[in-house]
Order: C-alpha cells, then sequence, then structure tokens
C-alpha cells in the first residue's frame, strides 16, 4: 500500500530542523552476510560475535538478532565457507546470504519514511492535544480563538507531510473510479480541518485539528506496523534467494575457475564436484557418478550417471567429478521453468479476499453515505450550512477507521513475530488467515516428512564378518548411503576388517581384496545382487552371493509431533509423493496417514490438490521439491523448509527456517487465534461506532467525545493484538 | 494570562527537541535490532572498558 509512498521532501517541518539527508553509503566494506536461525539470546549474540572475531581474517562481525543475521567485515581471503564450520563448531547452524541481494533491504526508505512521518504526526498531536485540553477546560474568547490558530499552525503543515500516504494512495483508487479504505481517511481528515479553519474564522466554539492530526497518527502507526510485517517478509524471501548461493566451477582451457552462477554461459564445461548441486541444465562430457534427483522428482534411489546423460539443474552429484556443458542457463532451466506452471496456478489464489478488505468494502460506502445523509438532513432541517458542514465533518471522523486500520496490522506483526520466534516466515499477507481456514493436510514424502538421509534398517540381518568388510568399503566413500552404513556400523561398535587395494568407482561402488578374495560393495548390478524397489547397496564376498544392506529415509525431526497434533486437532492427513509404492507406504505406516499415494507427477500432485478443493477442503501443502511447486500454488495455503529448491519457496506463503517440522502445527494454532483476534477488534471498532455514531449524527458530538472514542478504541484493538504474543 | 507568551513556546520548543531526537534516532540506525540491543545490555563482556 504505502510501498511507494513519495520520499522526504525539503519542504517538511521536520526538514527545517534537520539537517538535509546525507545519501547513506551502501556498506561496501560488509562481505559476508551469514543466515543464523538458531540464535534466540544475548548469549548466542556473544557466542556467535566471540567465535567470529576469533577467526583470523575477521575484521568486526556484529550480530542482528532481530533479522537473525550476522554481518562480517572480513580481509580479503575470508569466505564464508570458511566462516560456517566455525559456527557449527560452536553450536550454531549458518547459510551464507548474498549480501547483493541484501542491501535492498537494508537500506529501507520507505521503512523510515512512514516512521518518520508517524514521528511528525505524533509530536504534533502532543502539542495540539495540550491546546485543545485547555479549550475544552474552559478557555474562552480570545483565548480559544488564539489557540485555536496555533493549533491550525502547527495541524496543517504537519498532515500536508504526515498524510501523504493516504493522498497518494486515495488519489490513485479515485482516478480509476475505485474507492478504498484511503478515500474515507482523506475526506475526514481535509473536512475535519476546513470545517476547522472556517470555524476558528469564524471564532467558533468546535474545532477538530486535534482529531485530524490523532487520526493521521493512528493510521500510520498501523501503516506502519504493516509495512513492517511485510518488509520482514520480503527481505526473508530476498535472504532465501540468496541461501542457495550461487557459485559454480567453470573449466576454462582446463583451468579451473570459481565463479557466479549467473555468470555461466550455454556451452560453458562446468566441474560438478561429488555432493554438489547442478547449477545449470546440461549434459555430462565426462565423469561417472550417481546423480539424486529427490529434490526434482521425489525419487530416492539414486540414478547411475555417464558421459552423454543429461542433467537438470537442482540434481545432487553423488561420488565421482563429473564435468558438463551447460546447455540452459539461468532463466531457462528447468528449474526456472517451472515457475510458469506455478503462476498459472496461482491466479486462483489472489481471489481471497482478506477479512480487512472485506470490512472496507462494506465500511467505505456506509460511511460515505451516513455521512452525505447527516448534511442533508441537518442542512433541510436547520437551513444552515455551517452546522451541517460541521456535523457531516463530526461523523467522518468519529467513524474513520482508526481502529480498522489498527485491527489487522496490529494482530499480523504480533501473530508474524510470534512465529518468526518459532522458525516461521510468513511471506504472503492473507497467508495467516488461509492458514488458520486450512482443514486437510497434504505432505510430501522425500526432503519434507524424511531428512533425505538414508538410515541402514538390516544391520541385525548381516553377519559380523560382512558387516566389519562393508564397513572397511563405506569408510572410503562420501555416497550417502555408504555414509549411513559406516555411521549405523560404528554405532554398533564394529571395526572395519582389514582390506587391501581398495579402490572407488564412481557410479558403481568400492571394491577391495579381503583374505584373498575380490570384495565390492555397490549397485546390484555391479555385485551381482537382486534390484528391489528399496534404496539398498550390495556387498559380495567372493564368490558368494550378494547381501543387500536396505535403507530408509530418517524421518525430519518434528515430523512425527506435526502429524500427530494435525490429526489431534481433527484436520485430514494425506501423503503424496514421487516415490516408490514401498517406501510411501512403509513412511505413511510409520507415522499413521492413511490416505497416501505414491508416484505422483508433478501434474497428478496438483490435480490431486485440486480435486480436494473442489469437494470443500481447504488445503494445506507442505512440500519442498520442484515436483511439488504447482501443488504448493494450487493448494490454499501452502509450507516449505528453507532447504527446499528457490521455485518451491517461491510458490509457498510461509518458509519454515529451521530443520524442525513440529512448529507447523503450532503455526495452525497461531493463525487461527489471530483470525479470531482480528474478528474480535472488528467488533470491538463496530461497539465504539454504534455508541459514538448516534451521538455525532444528533450533533451532540463534540471534539472532546471524537478524541476519546478514536483514542479508546485504537488503544483497546492493540491492547487486544498484543495478547497473542 | 501573560505566562501564556513563555508557556507556549516553551511546550512547541520541547516538542520539537523531542521530535529532532527522534529524527536523530532513525537516522542513525537505532532501530536496526532492537531485539538484539536489548538483549545486549545484559552481556558482561564490556562492562569494565568500552569495546575498542
Amino acid at each position: 500500500m504505502t510501498a511507494h509512498a513519495t520520499p522526504v521532501k525539503a519542504a517538511c517541518p521536520a526538514c527545517v530542523a534537520a539537517p538535509a539527508e546525507p545519501v547513506r553509503p551502501v556498506p561496501e566494506d560488509v562481505k559476508i552476510a551469514l543466515s543464523l536461525p538458531g540464535i534466540h539470546c544475548s548469549a548466542c549474540i556473544a557466542a556467535v560475535e566471540r567465535a567470529l572475531n576469533a577467526h583470523p581474517g575477521v575484521e568486526d562481525a556484529r550480530v542482528n538478532l532481530t533479522l537473525k543475521r550476522a554481518m562480517i567485515k572480513a580481509g580479503p581471503d575470508t569466505q564464508a565457507a570458511d566462516l560456517i564450520p566455525v559456527l557449527e563448531h560452536a553450536g550454531y547452524e549458518a547459510h551464507e546470504l548474498d549480501p547483493g541481494a541484501l542491501s535492498a533491504t537494508q537500506a529501507d526508505r520507505t521503512g523510515r519514511d512512514l516512521l518518520m512521518r508517524l514521528a511528525v504526526a505524533g509530536f504534533a498531536s502532543m502539542n495540539v492535544m495540550l491546546l485543545s485540553v485547555s479549550v475544552w477546560s474552559g478557555a474562552t474568547d480570545a483565548t480559544r480563538d488564539m489557540f485555536h490558530w496555533i493549533s491550525a499552525a502547527i495541524a496543517l503543515p504537519a498532515i500536508a507531510f504526515s498524510a501523504q500516504p493516504f493522498f497518494a494512495n486515495a488519489w490513485s483508487a479515485l482516478r480509476v473510479r475505485r474507492l478504498n479504505m484511503d478515500v474515507p481517511i482523506v475526506l475526514a481528515i481535509l473536512l475535519a480541518l476546513v470545517t476547522s479553519l472556517w470555524e476558528t474564522t469564524l471564532s467558533g466554539e468546535h474545532a477538530y485539528f486535534d482529531a485530524a492530526l490523532a487520526l493521521t497518527f493512528f493510521l500510520l502507526a498501523g501503516r506502519y506496523l504493516d509495512y513492517r510485517t511485510r518488509a520482514a517478509a520480503r527481505s526473508a524471501a530476498e535472504e532465501l534467494t540468496a541461501l542457495e548461493v550461487p557459485r559454480a566451477i567453470r573449466l576454462v582451457d582446463g583451468a579451473e575457475e570459481e565463479v557466479p552462477v549467473a555468470d555461466l554461459r550455454v556451452g560453458d564445461l562446468i566441474m560438478v564436484r561429488p555432493g554438489g548441486r547442478m547449477p545449470v541444465d546440461g549434459e555430462i562430457v565426462s565423469g561417472q557418478s550417481e546423480l539424486d534427483r529427490s529434490l526434482l522428482t521425489g525419487e530416492t534411489l539414486p540414478v547411475f550417471a555417464k558421459a552423454g546423460l543429461s542433467i537438470s539443474a537442482g540434481e545432487v552429484n553423488l561420488t565421482g567429478p563429473l564435468i558438463i556443458r551447460a546447455t540452459a542457463v539461468g532463466e531457462d532451466t528447468s528449474l526456472h521453468r517451472m515457475a510458469d506452471l506455478v503462476a498459472i496456478a496461482e491466479s486462483g489464489r489472489s481471489r481471497y479476499t482478506s477479512l480487512a478488505d472485506k470490512a472496507a468494502k462494506l465500511y467505505a460506502p456506509g460511511v460515505h453515505i451516513l455521512s452525505a445523509l447527516s448534511f442533508l438532513g441537518w442542512f433541510v432541517y436547520s437551513g444552515d450550512i455551517r452546522t451541517a458542514l460541521n456535523i457531516a465533518a463530526a461523523v467522518l471522523i468519529i467513524t474513520c477507521p482508526c481502529a480498522l486500520g489498527l485491527a489487522v496490522p496490529a494482530v499480523t506483526t504480533a501473530a508474524s513475530g510470534r512465529l518468526f520466534r518459532s522458525g516461521m516466515l510468513i511471506k504472503h499477507a492473507t497467508a495467516l488467515e488461509r492458514l488458520a481456514e486450512a482443514d486437510t493436510v497434504v505432505f510430501d514424502k522425500t526432503g519434507t516428512l524424511t531428512s533425505g538421509m538414508p538410515e541402514l534398517t538390516n544391520l541385525r540381518d548381516h553377519r559380523r564378518s560382512d558387516l566389519e568388510v562393508a564397513l572397511a568399503l563405506a569408510a572410503v566413500s562420501s555416497h550417502p548411503l555408504s555414509v549411513a552404513l559406516s555411521r549405523s556400523a560404528g554405532e554398533a561398535g564394529i571395526k572395519p576388517a582389514t582390506l587391501s587395494d581398495i579402490t572407488e568407482r564412481p557410479g558403481y561402488g568400492t571394491e577391495g581384496i579381503w583374505r584373498g578374495q575380490a570384495v565390492r560393495l555397490g549397485r546390484a548390478a555391479w555385485t551381482g545382487g537382486q534390484d528391489t524397489d528399496q534404496t539398498a547397496t550390495w556387498l559380495s564376498v567372493g564368490d558368494r552371493p550378494a547381501v543387500a544392506f536396505t535403507f530408509s529415509d530418517s524421518l525430519r525431526p518434528g515430523a512425527a509431533a506435526a502429524v500427530d497434533a494435525f490429526r489431534k486437532a481433527g484436520k485430514k492427513v494425506a501423503l503424496i509423493s514421487g516415490d516408490t509404492p514401498g517406501a510411501v507406504e512403509a513412511l505413511a505406516e510409520k507415522l499413521g496417514i492413511e490416505t497416501w499415494q505414491a508416484q505422483a507427477l508433478p501434474q497428478d500432485k496438483a490435480s490431486c490438490i485440486r480435486e480436494l478443493s473442489d469437494q470443500g477442503c481447504r488445503v494445506l501443502m507442505v512440500g519442498d521439491g520442484l515436483n511439488d511447486t504447482a501443488a504448493l500454488a494450487a493448494a490454499h495455503v501452502s509450507i516449505s523448509p528453507a532447504s527446499a529448491l528457490d521455485a518451491a519457496r517461491v510458490a509457498s506463503d510461509i518458509v519454515l527456517l529451521g530443520n524442525d517440522l513440529s512448529p507447523i502445527a503450532e503455526a495452525c494454532d497461531t493463525a487461527a487465534k489471530a483470525t479470531r483476534r482480528i474478528r474480535e477488534n472488528f467488533r470491538i471498532a463496530t461497539v465504539y461506532n454504534v455508541i459514538a455514531v448516534p451521538l455525532a449524527v444528533a450533533g451532540l458530538a463534540t471534539p472532546l467525545i471524537a478524541a476519546l472514542a478514536m483514542s479508546a478504541s485504537s488503544i483497546t484493538v492493540s491492547l487486544n493484538a498484543l495478547r497473542l504474543r | 494570562m501573560e505566562v501564556l507568551a513563555y508557556l507556549i513556546p516553551i511546550s512547541l520548543l520541547l516538542g520539537g527537541v523531542g521530535l529532532v531526537a527522534f529524527v536523530y534516532t532513525v537516522r542513525s540506525n537505532q532501530y536496526e535490532d532492537p531485539e538484539g540491543d536489548a538483549r545486549r545490555i545484559l552481556n558482561d563482556e564490556w562492562d569494565d572498558k568500552p569495546k575498542p
């Protein structure tokens, strides 16, 4: 609403007192920005700053607890990648942010601009109120006139400066022949000023300068809160775009150089190390490995990769280094094309009308009609245009939506703040209201309910000697299954066997010699095992048939708690995944989810959501993969974890910052409470109007009554909103 | 009523001083991290000497 408010003009009263605004330099020396979702207290601040400052190369580090990030001034040799382990060692989760994307949120001009207007309105209304109180308590004749003139001298310039956002909004609505909440506001302010000036010139009794200023002040407070909440969400969105820090290794004439992904061009040769994510779409030129496609398709089984295979951006290289040739970069990659699908699905959501809009639609015409009627009525009855205009102004001022303007932003600010503290970011303005309505929850499996980390399931079924050999072979590989096997075997207290000639064959597995026999750990086809639809790796020892080590995806922390909480709250829970039926069924059983669907294509997921919506369900979709994006956008409201791909996060309304899923259920609760508070606030505002409006229409309202009604209702709704914290 | 000749300018002046002070705090970024600043005061690391 106020995002396009005009910048500070030099003609404002504040600028006479204050020096001309210096152009704030973009902090050039801030080289590194880190997101720290886990910090929450003064000990955290001290620990993080101490750890960072102790690192050689760091010149200065400062934590911002409100935004949960650290800004670090460092020498040219220090990279974020060096600092993240430092913080992890100290016990804090850290992600690199792109300081370029952040600088836009730092120089927050609109926020300061609003704050400045708020301050001018506040101080001016205090001074005018002081004079008004003297008038109410009995100043008469020349003293009263003088007080009114001083009030006018303060109020006119102050309002000319402070109320500009309202003027601009009302004008832009009127230009296209529409009414918004700002039209009655502007009308009330202007009418109050005009009648008060007129009264003052005629030495009249009632002047509404204080009311006009208080109105501006309370409404600006609502605007500012609204803006803060949205700015936080916007900066969070930018922060998340920055989360995947875009770097790739480009091969130029055989030499490696690290470049930002944005600089890659079609035809570039790119080296992707094991564990790295494909930055672009392309084709494998050389190397052998396995690819994890779970983020794109939901499959947990890695895919064998060799020269000639096409790869899509977002896939993760597992075992061997790969050299790829880029065929599509940036906006053209399959990752970004998915955004088009999202745009189509999203049009349905934008039709949602928020509670505030519904209230405004009822309110704006009602107020105008009421005020016009009282003007006409009094004009016909008394024949005096001055009385009629005075009463019309009083009606407009008293009905003016101070409480309405504060009712929604105060509640959403409190609720968003509370959710942010539990690690959730509200990206969309109406997300809270929609979340409160959700009655069906649809989860994705891989990466959402599960962490995407495999866990060995059949340790007990194997001979000790097999386990020892497998552990020795697994120890040399960084393949996720090997890592999981090493971890489980190590926890079971198994010591690795002594092997010779251990080599890793990227894309197949590892092999070695044990007591004169060849031993292999790896893919079914390579070791002679039987392929199953479970995630597994096989061990062959000499000529003995290969034995399978099976894995299941480990649950994300809080997944079970979240599913339980939803079921207890009486919501339907469903699971839709692109993975194999075996894996999906196992997970559904483990969590007690009755409705599940496996091998779902992205279109299937979206159409399933649409079917549920057609049946009248309000669907909350929780997912992270590229295959979920269309479903996320089609759902009534959607949540994705911060580990999700860009496209999925863009499509969802709420982003979960931490690793734990349990805050989701709590968020639904908070959202329901917030909506209840908003409705309560509307009722409170209505009650005030029901009492005060008849007085105003009857011509009994004085500036004192207007001031009391306005302040009392505004303060009540703010306090009611604070109960949410 | 002559007292008004002093009191009104004084009240306007005091309001102006408050406004200027507020403008100063906004311009010097004192509202960037309200939560962190509230917690930092509890930290005793720089109690003996100011941060260099």
